[in-house]
């Protein structure tokens, strides 16, 4: 699975997740979907809604945000291609608590921010038969 | 029969159509006729026979849960739809 996005979108996903540190933040990814190339042409943040005190090690999307943007993606033409979510003060590789929670052909970016800083920014797909994820190819374009 | 939405991630499994048309007058008989159609769906909706805690079944705007769970009766001009929790978070790495 290749994963193509804009500078531009790239550096709003890095903002909105440093603006969350100390907590997890996240959000969807709308775009294309061409043979084993997704390019993201949208990012749309949505709040952390899990228990307060657990925001630091936990993500999960504000009700009803799934549907709005999957049935906003489908009336347009376009693909809800993933979503993603940081790894405060962690590496940028799925977790146990991912791949219980995580969707087979979606796209899971993840991003590692240290002291308020992201440092890395990785992609990951669920195998089909939910055992692990594989990683994708993340690309950068320039706009 | 009514018709069910199947979210992104899970069209891989339907030939990439959005909505089916399922028979069933309760959850637990459409999502049986929906997973006999599209036997690749079952895993990714069931675990040990439960309906997985970060899978949702809505009937219009109402969750299941909230209702009778899979017992919740389905009437013709229903329309179902599998909504994932989207969550995420640090425990122990697997990768």
């Amino acid at each position: 699975m290749r994963l193509v996005i804009a500078e531009k979108l790239y550096q709003d996903i890095l903002r909105h997740l440093i603006a969350t540190f100390p907590n997890e933040g996240g959000g969807f990814l709308i775009g294309t979907l061409a043979a084993d190339q997704r390019t993201v042409t949208e990012v749309h943040p949505v709040e952390n809604v899990f228990e307060a005190e657990e925001q630091f090690h936990r993500f999960l999307a504000e009700d009803g945000a799934f549907q709005r943007f999957e049935d906003d993606a489908d009336a347009r033409g376009l693909v809800l291609l993933g979503y993603y979510h940081s790894h405060p003060d962690a590496p940028a590789i799925p977790s146990e608590f991912d791949r219980v929670h995580a969707w087979p052909h979606f796209a899971y970016v993840i991003v590692s921010v240290r002291s308020a800083e992201a440092v890395e920014m990785r992609v990951w797909q669920l195998q089909d038969d939910r055992s692990g994820f594989d990683e994708g190819e993340l690309a950068i374009q320039p706009t | 029969m009514t018709s069910i939405k199947i979210p992104t991630p899970l069209r891989a499994y339907t030939g990439g159509q959005a909505e089916i048309t399922v028979s069933g007058d309760t959850v637990a008989a459409v999502l049986e006729d929906l997973t006999g159609q599209f036997p690749e769906l079952r895993s990714h909706l069931f675990n040990d026979g439960q309906l997985r805690d970060f899978v949702n079944i809505f009937i219009g705007d109402e969750d299941i849960r909230f209702r009778q769970g899979l017992e919740t009766g389905v009437h013709s001009d229903d329309r179902l739809r599998i909504i994932p929790s989207i969550a995420g978070g640090l425990v122990v790495f697997v990768s």
